[in-house]
């Protein structure tokens, strides 16, 4: 067993690059993930595998500087605290009989397993009729319930995840390492801002991976990915996708301003 | 009045209203006429529009009966409508779900089975009036407890709570839906 799970395992180093990300909607989603992707049975979680898998991935958060929030910490060390817990050989205590030692993944496995029901209810739930989506009734405008009704529809059309996972895309490409460093140059996120800025003035939409042509080098798609997220926090530009998994648009949000209203988030 | 006419009444009523009718509500806008014979017209109108040649019908939904135009026409209806059709990020539905199946539920126990902070999105859910606070719980700390709303059953076409698939269900329907679809991994030889 151990042996056809390495080979399962394979996306080592070189293209774990190439995981996809999906919006992880926090720790457990993405542990989710990670079982289900490399086909393992949840009920016997290779602990070091998913747990290296997984920090893996928050050490991708951390590159790119994003706030891995709390709760994906306090899951990496749940991990490795579950991972040491079976390398402990078990309590040679007769009075303890098996039902009483349980496994340390148990309480994991049935918070993912109880956390998993109710994703598949979520999905259930997007997928009803829903109204004002499938279905409409008559409506009477009251204008302070429809000025709220727009205000809340105002909502990030380009997930979080999706931009990380274009981004990934694009450090793909650079090779990993360049031997004849000097010195480091010294690249401003402020100077990519502008730079950014300065693309998007000139033509109505820029394709989101063409804001990274010409970089050479990890740290100027890091800047001007910093940069990007810099402006959408700003709400200087706005960040479109028309379909799942297709081109990602950046456009200035100075002019479209007045009508667009704002972007959440 | 004749009971032909009941239909016509109800079905006015019920064109004009600006949320779900129940009977009750019925029952008191048309105290003069017998109670099942109302529930006779609301179920002739019904009838009346599920039938072939008609872009409304009256739905069952949040305890009450209402006119909504088919779902298959929902694309027409929105070059009428300006407003973005009604989206919902994951993180809101999967705390919606947990509510609806869990009611009454505490921040804390969303969270516990969440794994994330879930302080914000309890909050745009309020707002949304998707989900409302219903009392607090009788434990140290008297957390807030949370239960869903009638907009929510309106929302989400649900008759009522009731009509909600149970998570059993769900999970079948998951197991035998996502067999098939599921893309083998390419492994290496």
């Amino acid at each position: 067993m151990p042996e056809t799970q390495h080979q399962l395992f394979s996306d080592t180093d070189s293209d774990a690059c190439l995981v996809r990300t999906e919006a992880f909607e926090g720790p457990l989603d993405l542990l989710l993930h990670l079982i289900r992707k490399n086909e393992v049975d949840i009920y016997n979680i290779p602990m070091a595998e998913i747990t290296r898998q997984y920090i893996d991935y928050l050490d991708l958060m951390r590159e790119l500087n994003l706030d891995v929030a709390g709760e994906f910490l306090v899951m990496a060390s749940t991990l490795i605290q579950i991972k040491s817990q079976m390398l402990l050989p078990l309590p040679d205590d007769p009075e303890l009989e098996e039902d009483r030692i349980e496994d340390p993944r148990a309480e994991l496995v049935r918070r993912l397993l109880d956390y998993e029901r109710y994703r598949d209810a979520s999905i259930q739930l997007a997928s009803r009729t829903l109204l004002e989506r499938d279905v409409f009734a008559r409506n009477f405008a009251v204008p302070e319930a429809e000025q709220a009704a727009a205000d809340s529809a105002v909502i990030p059309d380009v997930e979080l995840f999706e931009l990380v996972d274009a981004f990934r895309r694009i450090l793909a490409k650079v090779p990993l390492e360049s031997f004849h460093e000097v010195g480091s140059e010294n690249i401003s996120i402020a100077d990519r801002i502008s730079d950014v800025l300065e693309m998007i003035k000139q033509s109505d939409a820029v394709d989101f991976e063409e804001l990274f042509a010409g970089s050479s080098t990890r740290e100027y798609i890091v800047a001007t990915f910093l940069a990007i997220l810099e402006l959408c926090r700003l709400r200087m530009i706005k960040i479109m996708q028309f379909e799942s998994f297709g081109r990602i648009l950046v456009k200035s949000a100075i002019i479209a301003a007045d009508g667009e209203g704002e972007q959440g988030e | 009045m004749s009971n032909s006419e009941l239909k016509q009444i109800v079905e006015s009523i019920l064109f004009v209203a600006d949320a779900p009718l129940s009977y009750d509500r019925l029952y008191t806008l048309l105290e003069e006429f017998d109670r099942e014979e109302i529930r006779g017209a609301v179920e002739a109108v019904a009838t009346d529009y599920c039938g072939a040649g008609r872009g409304v019908e009256l739905v069952q939904v949040a305890g009450g009966y209402q006119f909504r135009s088919r779902p298959e026409y929902a694309d027409y209806i929105r070059r009428l409508r300006k407003v973005k059709p009604a989206r919902f990020t994951p993180s809101a539905l999967e705390t919606l779900a947990i509510i609806a199946y869990r009611q009454p539920v505490t921040r804390g126990e969303v969270e516990y089975l969440r794994g994330v902070d879930s302080g914000g999105v309890l909050k745009s859910l309020l707002d949304k009036k998707l989900i409302r606070i219903i009392g607090k719980k009788d434990i140290p700390g008297k957390p807030l407890i949370y239960g869903t709303t009638r907009e929510f059953m309106e929302t989400f076409s649900l008759k009522d709570l009731r009509s909600l698939p149970t998570l059993r269900e769900i999970e079948e329907l998951a197991d035998s839906s996502s067999d098939p679809d599921q893309v083998p991994l390419p492994l290496p030889e």
